[in-house]
């Protein structure tokens, strides 16, 4: 057992005590359930912490590879490089904050943290594996305790989403798991850095009559993005995800935005670029254009929502566009910066859910218009959501604006008009956003029903604190992260450029 | 018969003998505890022989001139045949009591029915394959009607036994065919007869043989007993019904095409292909308004069937090795789910109906989280067992360049997940309704949690049944 297996598995041992040892219905037995969650989430943060300090930046290998024989010649192998290693911690910094912020779950309490504990042992698998097949169980497995939390403590339309999600999200992955089965027949192996070096073939295929360029990269490359667009969500598969986030309970939705989503964007970094280069490469087109299309028209469509979860949900999907801009740019700005805006992302979405669960918490409605003028009795409260407003616009000096640039710098480099386009979505995300906060914290505060709410109790203030801190200090100083994701980044764009000169060269 | 014959088909023996000593002991025996004695002695005569086939010498050998096959891949049916028959035995009988159907011949029907499959997957020879069949079937059909004064379980036991006629029909038709056109009812002459390309007759002979075996198989389009059986039959029955016997058709079917026929593979690959995605999508779909537990695990049983048959299919020693783990996995999802559903009581009767779990999940949380393990890995979600035995299943076919099979196997999971949802649905977040009593017979109990448990640990190595599946599949293809 390596710090890996111990950071991954530690959640997974605190859940199972959890099921099993800990009885009651009553106000202590809640109390110990909370604890262990938080005590158990924590402790995985410490692990973690070794494995930051343990990480070699400068190296572009896999880290901490532990590797175990399992059945059919696949194998139980662990490792973390530049870019998985940041997600990583991502998952784990985030999770003590979701189990505080859900403090206050009545209905089920044991079953609840155990849920999220089983979750984020699902989620560091999925960003430690190194066996194609060992990521399809992370990956999928993801799936089952995020039923059970959108099913069971969910809004009032929990069915549908919740079921909605889960098929969704399993057909993408199948066809995935159809891919991984060629790929590995393919390759004759499941390992992951060494498929990073196999290349499929490109070899024209036909498909009732019609020739497919790429060939077999092409297809396979469908097949992946099938389940990573889903998972992202790209525009037009995103229906999803704006039920699933307005259903689920607010420590769902964090999780489901700040961590499950970044799995679609890890899974292009990993699987889609580097094992199909030249099939990217032809694609890109089509990606940019889903892209482009997806962060202008989920920008619009959030103008107009009237739910607070639901318009933060659709800026998510535009915000996960840039994202897959910066990925199939294929250039050392668009990948560093897709990574850059994915984590920022992650802080600044999971916040602004946090911040809907803290006067939803108090008001039970996400109506917009049931708020307004909340600044004059939750100050506190309106300079947290002024932050993470302004860092989800992208304003300079918070972690939004740098993903942003970086994305764009990326993309100018590849076409100046998808650039442009992009940069339209980051006008009306200011809209959208500024229009939000205006109309639920300024203005006067005329709602009766408003007139006695409380602001922040210090055990939210101390949730908000971390992700405050996070914010502003990748805002300021972006190199915490692109100093890690540097090396690696920089030899998956090396040899994303030698695969392609490869077959300019066998075309020629 | 000399004595070499009659050591290889020992274990056969031991059983019929135990079998009809105990009918004619258990005939005359007025003693009040025959009954239960009964039930006991046939799980540990099970149990003792699944002991004894899976721990003798690795050997591959024949009897009666090659009729009769005692080799790894019978051994391998044998033992999940003999184990899956006897817990479903044990798991039957406190629901046989309540139901006053507790008597001695349930047993000893279940032991002829074993013997008649035991005979089915050492089959080497026509003549031996449809004595097994006949014999384990004439068992089943008794078994279906088992609670004689019941209109629906009569009815269930006639259904069944007019297709089955049927279908021994077809099977009885085929092969006389295939003798016709081959000149013996062996196997390995078969496969001499069909080496150089398959004539006409042999052709007609193979269609035949295969419908026969798809009735029983009960992969679609020949699989409208099944849901009518299931459901009408008494429970512990219908546990039977969707384990062993399961077992023994596709592992007859995989002996015969690929020992008799293996060398026209591409003739019947498609007719299997076909089946498979016929049942597989047919399972999926048709299961999705099903609101009776047993009905609904009917047309899961039917899809199931359409994924093992996809390593058939395939006609590889990967395929063969897929269908036997996919139906090892099979059976031990099936023998934790059928003994939650014989727990299934309120206030003292039987239901069955998906609705009457309402909040299950309140009332018995641990057995609500085993069920939703065993459910999950019904549809293949993983991380639980039943994802492996997809994924085997899966390789086999897109090894053999079937990927349109796998792909469309992976499609009819995703529809197929629904239906398995809908119960976790009722489980926790359904509405609470009227309460199903709490007490569970201990052995039922039990299985669920053991059952749901190696669904779980499972996943760490499969408790090493690859290596003897591995075995099995090699002894085939030789």
């Amino acid at each position: 057992m390596n710090v890996l297996s111990i950071m991954m598995f530690t959640p997974l041992v605190a859940a199972v005590v959890m099921v099993l040892f800990l009885r009651g219905e009553d106000a202590a037995a809640k109390r110990n359930v909370r604890t262990l969650a938080l005590v158990a989430s924590s402790a995985t943060f410490l692990i973690s912490l070794f494995v930051y300090a343990g990480f070699d930046p400068s190296s572009s290998e896999f880290q901490f590879v532990e590797e175990r024989s399992w059945l059919l010649g696949l194998n139980y192998k662990l490792g973390v490089d530049g870019i998985s290693v940041l997600f990583v911690m991502l998952t784990t910094v985030l999770m003590p904050i979701t189990v505080l912020a859900c403090w206050n779950v009545e209905h089920r309490v044991k079953e609840f943290m155990a849920a999220f504990l089983v979750l984020e042992t699902f989620m560091i698998g999925v960003f430690c594996s190194l066996d194609l097949v060992l990521f399809y169980l992370f990956f999928e497995s993801g799936l089952i305790p995020m039923f059970l939390i959108i099913g069971v403590w969910g809004g009032k339309e929990r069915i549908y989403a919740t079921f909605k999600f889960f098929l969704y999200t399993l057909l993408g992955s199948i066809l995935m798991l159809m891919a991984m089965i060629g790929l590995w027949i393919d390759s004759g192996t499941t390992d992951i850095v060494a498929l990073l070096g196999h290349s499929v073939s490109i070899g024209p295929i036909e498909i009732f009559g019609y020739s497919v360029p790429g060939g077999l990269q092409t297809i396979m490359w469908l097949a992946f993005f099938a389940s990573f667009a889903v998972k992202l969500p790209m525009w037009p598969v995103h229906t999803w995800l704006p039920d699933a986030h307005v259903q689920a309970p607010t420590g769902g939705s964090v999780i489901l935005a700040a961590i499950l989503l970044k799995m679609g964007g890890y899974g292009f970094l990993r699987f889609s670029l580097p094992m199909f280069p030249v099939a990217s490469d032809i694609l890109a087109p089509f990606v940019m254009t889903l892209s482009v299309v997806g962060i202008i028209y989920t920008s619009l469509v959030a103008m107009m929502q009237e739910d607070m979860k639901k318009l933060i949900a659709y800026s998510s999907v535009a915000h996960m566009g840039f994202v897959t801009l910066g990925i199939f740019a294929a250039n050392r700005q668009g990948i560093d910066g897709a990574i850059f805006q994915m984590l920022s992302h992650g802080f600044i979405s999971g916040a602004l859910f946090l911040c809907v669960g803290v006067i939803y918490d108090r008001m039970h409605t996400r109506e917009i218009d049931s708020y307004g003028g909340l600044v004059v009795r939750m100050p506190v409260y309106a300079l947290v959501f002024m932050l993470f407003t302004l860092a989800n616009v992208g304003l300079p000096g918070t972690s939004g604006f740098v993903g942003e640039f970086l994305t764009l710098v990326g993309v100018f480099q590849y076409s100046s008009w998808v650039a442009f386009f992009a940069a339209t979505g980051m006008i009306l995300s200011a809209g959208y956003a500024l229009w939000l906060f205006r109309r639920v914290v300024f203005g006067d505060l005329v709602k009766a029903a408003l007139s006695s709410i409380s602001d922040m109790d210090r055990r939210e203030k101390l949730v908000f604190v971390p992700l405050v801190a996070m914010t502003l200090l990748l805002g300021v100083y972006p190199s915490v992260v692109t100093d890690i994701t540097g090396p690696s980044v920089q030899q998956l764009v090396d040899h994303v450029g030698e695969a392609l000169q490869e077959s300019q060269r066998s075309v020629q | 018969m000399n004595l070499i014959d009659a050591a290889i088909i020992l274990p056969e023996l031991a059983l019929s003998v135990f079998a009809m000593t105990a009918l004619v002991w258990c005939a005359y025996s007025r003693k009040p505890g025959t009954v239960q004695a009964t039930f006991w002695a046939t799980s540990i005569v099970l149990f003792a022989l699944a002991g004894w086939i899976c721990f003798s010498p690795d050997l591959n050998r024949t009897a009666f001139g090659g009729m009769f096959a005692d080799d790894a891949f019978s051994r391998f049916a044998k033992t999940v045949i003999l184990v899956s028959s006897g817990i479903v035995l044990l798991l039957g009988q406190d629901f046989l009591k309540r139901e006053q159907l507790h008597s001695f011949e349930f047993p000893l029907l279940v032991a002829f029915a074993v013997l008649g499959m035991m005979l089915m997957v050492s089959a080497r020879d026509l003549i031996v394959m449809y004595m097994g069949i006949e014999l384990q079937s004439l068992s089943l059909y008794v078994l279906a009607a088992y609670n004689r004064s019941n209109v629906r379980s009569t009815e269930a036991g006639l259904k069944y036994f007019v297709l089955g006629a049927l279908s021994s029909g077809l099977l009885l038709y085929g092969a006389s065919l295939t003798y016709g056109f081959a000149g013996t009812t062996r196997f390995d002459g078969i496969a001499d007869a069909v080496s150089g390309g398959i004539s006409h007759g042999l052709l007609y002979g193979l269609v035949f043989m295969v419908a026969g075996l798809a009735f029983k198989v009960s992969a679609a389009p020949f699989h409208m007993w099944v849901p009518d059986v299931y459901e009408g039959s008494p429970t512990p029955v219908t546990a039977l019904f969707a384990t062993a016997p399961k077992v023994a058709a596709v592992l007859l079917l995989t002996r015969l095409l690929t020992e008799a026929f293996g060398h026209v593979h591409s003739d019947w690959g498609p007719i299997i292909a076909v089946l498979s995605i016929a049942s597989m999508f047919l399972g999926a779909v048709a299961a999705i308004g099903q609101t009776d537990f047993k009905r609904l695990m009917a047309y899961s049983s039917i899809a199931h069937m359409g994924y093992a048959l996809i390593g058939v299919a395939s006609g590889t020693e990967i395929g063969v090795r897929a269908t036997l783990i996919y139906l090892a996995i099979y059976v031990a999802m099936n023998i934790g789910t059928f003994a939650f559903i014989l727990s299934m009581r309120r206030e003292g009767s039987h239901v069955s109906d998906i609705k009457s779990l309402g909040m299950y999940s309140r009332q018995a949380p641990a057995k609500a989280l085993a069920l939703l393990v065993l459910l999950f890995s019904l549809a293949g979600i993983v991380p639980m067992i039943g994802f492996l035995a997809k994924l085997y299943v899966f390789l086999a076919a897109i090894e053999t360049g079937y990927v349109w099979l796998a792909v469309s196997g992976g499609l009819a999971s995703v529809i197929g997940a629904y239906y398995y949802l809908r119960i976790v649905y009722f489980m926790y977040f359904g509405e609470e309704g009227p309460r199903l009593d709490v007490a569970v017979p201990g052995f039922c109990a039990g299985a669920l949690m053991v059952s749901a448990a190696v669904t779980i640990v499972g996943v760490i190595n499969l408790f090493g049944i690859t290596g003897f599946a591995e075995a099995a599949a090699a002894a085939l293809a030789n």
